[in-house]
């Protein structure tokens, strides 16, 4: 992995004491994240795991300068986007993230060609039509370019929001859950597209999940309890773990699983 | 893909909705063009109309503006007539002895002719008889000066010419006094042609026909006057009809007697007879004075009680400022009452769309589109439809107005052009409805501006 170069002294992803809260509808405030320390390399491939409401969609739309953070540091390839203007943060994500969802998203008016041009457009590059047609060739897909969204099945439908993700050459790919609403048998499938175009392109990886199948493929394996003081807060209310069966595959399938993963 | 082609994408996926937006924006639009050119057209109709080439109509005493209405639009209710003496009031010494000569007769108040002369230097007099119908057009009977001295024309500057044929003259051997000349409207509505005869029908549309007819021998050009829907007819043959013989007023008391002298009715076609003067009237006397005598030679005449006399620009005018300008306005308003509801149908349409398209707003703000970028996509949606709906409105106004021309050419004698581009309104069209579509695209996309991206994913 990249992350092992010792060329890289600057962390592709760096985040330092995150803070994220929202206001609660009865007042008071609801401390969603509060990460100490978490970083990853380039190239990196990384599964994040948690429960649902413990933050992870957050981090991921922080990251994506979707949202703004309360405090803190997040830095990519050494650049602080915290205090970043959204108007800033918009042209980052333009064209250093990339963006798969739970539920593909295409733009049904759309083809699936066009999706992916679409995502060129936004960030004000050059519109590359031979790079989003190479997309859709590498994602098994470009015989079907000019299909509308509502043409193609669920996975083929996941595997063009995968090449749009990919169309502006990011550093970072996000994928929230990605796999949620494929069937069992096109999952693994998807998840080793994913993998494998992100390692071709050299795109690092933050991938959301609470698929074990999914996250035995990771090499990396994130808690989100783990790095996360505010979810640790408000799982603590009762179940101690996770399930247990699910902590000990991880265990099995990577080599780490600390809290603090993200040694330097 | 530029945002442009992405405000186009959207708006043909939503292909329905986009369809009827736009139409209501035609509608209303093409609306706005057809009041505007209707009313342009028929004021600017009016005007040209009005610029017929004399100054003043004498006619009995009654309402000026049913005189002019007469008189030069050939509408209306035919006036009262007028002796034929008056016409003498306005000829010089040798043109009263002249027409003397020619028509025969006596004066009946001979201290009177000529009265007015003196105001007539260097302009003409042309006397009307009016009030029969030749089919369902108008029959102006006068003289073959009607043609000769009258022009028409924005400036007033074109002469009267004939498609086919020729003017008619006081007297042919042919036809005698019985020559007439059709307007092209005429003409082509009753299919006439050189050497047809044409019957005036006394008093109304229906009225009986006379038995005798005139013979058609000359076709006018079209001049987009109302002289197009004329059948103008010598009037020295009208004379000869039946029952155009003035009715022997009682000097005294004015009242008519009863008449009992026949016209000199069925007479050959080539009698040299003519009605003598005094038992001519006229409907109507066209004036043009010398110089600057119009008003005052107006005002001399309405202070007698024999007649008056009406400038057609001054009542045209009248009649504009009064009631077609406002009626216009008043048209405007409502038809841009219609362009505002179609503005808001635009936005509603849109708006509701939002809601749907929440989520693919927030997906296109995680695939890097800016806050900017969705509002400009959404302005450009709702510009796209006002201003395409708009301009083919537009187009199909005018399209409209030349093919109402069938049923409003009747009523007004007015013709609608292909092209009557209206410079003083028409370079607004375009800017109005860039104004419109923005205006209406805004709360949508203020909206779209505010979509919360993080919920909506």
């Amino acid at each position: 992995m990249d992350s092992n170069d010792p060329g890289q002294r600057v962390p592709m992803l760096e985040i330092k004491d995150l803070k994220k809260s929202y206001s609660e509808p009865g007042g008071g405030t609801l401390m969603i994240l509060d990460i100490p320390h978490f970083r990853m390399d380039y190239g990196e491939q990384v599964v994040l795991r948690g429960e649902s409401g413990g933050g992870k969609t957050t981090l991921l739309h922080v990251i994506s300068g979707l949202v703004a953070a309360d405090s803190g540091s997040i830095r990519l390839e050494g650049v602080e986007l915290q205090g970043f203007s959204e108007a800033k943060r918009d042209r980052v994500r333009a064209s250093k993230m990339g963006y798969v969802f739970q539920t593909f998203n295409l733009l049904p008016a759309f083809s699936a060609l066009e999706n992916v041009r679409l995502a060129m457009t936004f960030a004000g590059k050059k519109m590359d039509t031979a790079r989003a047609e190479e997309l859709l060739r590498r994602v098994g897909l470009h015989d079907r370019k000019d299909y509308l969204p509502s043409q193609l099945s669920v996975g083929q439908q996941q595997r063009v929001s995968v090449a749009r993700a990919l169309a502006n050459r990011p550093k970072l790919l996000l994928a929230d859950e990605p796999t949620a609403n494929v069937d069992p048998a096109n999952q693994d499938r998807i998840v080793e597209l994913i993998q494998q175009t992100c390692e071709e392109e050299k795109v690092a990886l933050l991938l959301v999940t609470h698929s074990d199948v999914v996250s035995k493929r990771f090499g990396r394996v994130e808690q989100l309890r783990a790095i996360n003081r505010a979810a640790a807060l408000t799982a603590s209310g009762g179940e101690p773990e996770a399930g247990s069966g699910s902590r000990g595959r991880e265990g099995l399938g990577a080599g780490n699983t600390s809290a603090s993963g993200a040694v330097s | 893909m530029n945002l442009f082609s992405i405000a186009l994408r959207n708006l043909s996926y939503r292909r329905l909705a986009s369809f009827l937006t736009a139409l209501s924006m035609a509608l209303g639009v093409a609306l706005v063009v057809l009041v505007l050119t209707i009313s342009g057209v028929i004021e600017k109709s009016l005007e040209r109309t009005s610029n017929v080439g004399y100054n003043l109509i004498i006619g009995a005493k009654g309402s000026p503006l049913q005189l002019v209405f007469n008189t030069v639009f050939f509408l209306s209710k035919p006036v009262e007539n007028i002796p034929y003496s008056y016409y003498m009031e306005y000829l010089p010494e040798d043109g009263r002895q002249k027409e003397l000569a020619r028509v025969g007769g006596v004066l009946k108040e001979p201290e009177r002719a000529g009265l007015y002369s003196f105001l007539m230097r260097g302009g003409f007099a042309i006397p009307l008889c009016m009030g029969d119908y030749v089919d369902e057009f108008r029959c102006i009977a006068t003289t073959p000066a009607y043609f000769e001295l009258l022009k028409h024309g924005d400036a007033n500057d074109q002469e009267y010419r004939f498609a086919v044929g020729r003017n008619f003259v006081d007297f042919s051997e042919e036809n005698g006094y019985f020559e007439a000349v059709v307007g092209a409207e005429v003409a082509r509505q009753m299919g006439l042609r050189i050497g047809d005869e044409v019957n005036a029908s006394h008093g109304a549309e229906s009225g009986d026909e006379h038995a005798q007819g005139f013979r058609v021998v000359g076709i006018l050009e079209p001049t987009g006057t109302p002289n197009d829907r004329g059948a103008f007819v010598n009037i020295e043959g009208f004379y000869l009809l039946e029952g155009h013989v003035a009715p022997d007023r009682d000097e005294e008391s004015g009242l008519e007697k009863a008449n009992t002298a026949q016209g000199p009715a069925r007479e050959s076609r080539l009698s040299r007879t003519r009605l003598p003067i005094e038992k001519r009237e006229v409907t109507a006397i066209l004036l043009k004075p010398s110089g600057f005598a119009a008003i005052g030679l107006e005002k001399q005449v309405n202070k007698t009680k024999f007649a008056q006399a009406v400038s057609p620009i001054a009542q045209i005018e009248g009649l504009l400022g009064v009631f077609v300008r406002p009626l216009r306005w008043a048209l405007l308003g409502l038809t841009s009452l219609v362009c505002i509801v179609s503005a808001i149908s635009i936005l509603v349409s849109i708006y509701n769309s939002m809601n749907e398209r929440k989520k693919d707003i927030a997906v296109m703000r995680a695939l890097g589109a800016s806050r900017d970028h969705i509002t400009a996509i959404i302005l450009l949606e709702s510009l796209l439809i006002a201003t395409v709906g708009g301009v083919v409105g537009w187009l199909v106004g005018h399209a409209l107005g030349p093919l109402s021309n069938p049923w409003t050419m009747p009523a007004t004698g007015v013709r609608i052009d292909w092209f009557s581009f209206n410079s003083s309104w028409e370079p607004w069209i375009i800017p109005g409805l860039i104004l419109v579509g923005t205006l209406a695209g805004v709360i949508p996309a203020i909206a779209a501006y505010r979509t919360p991206v993080a919920r909506s994913l």
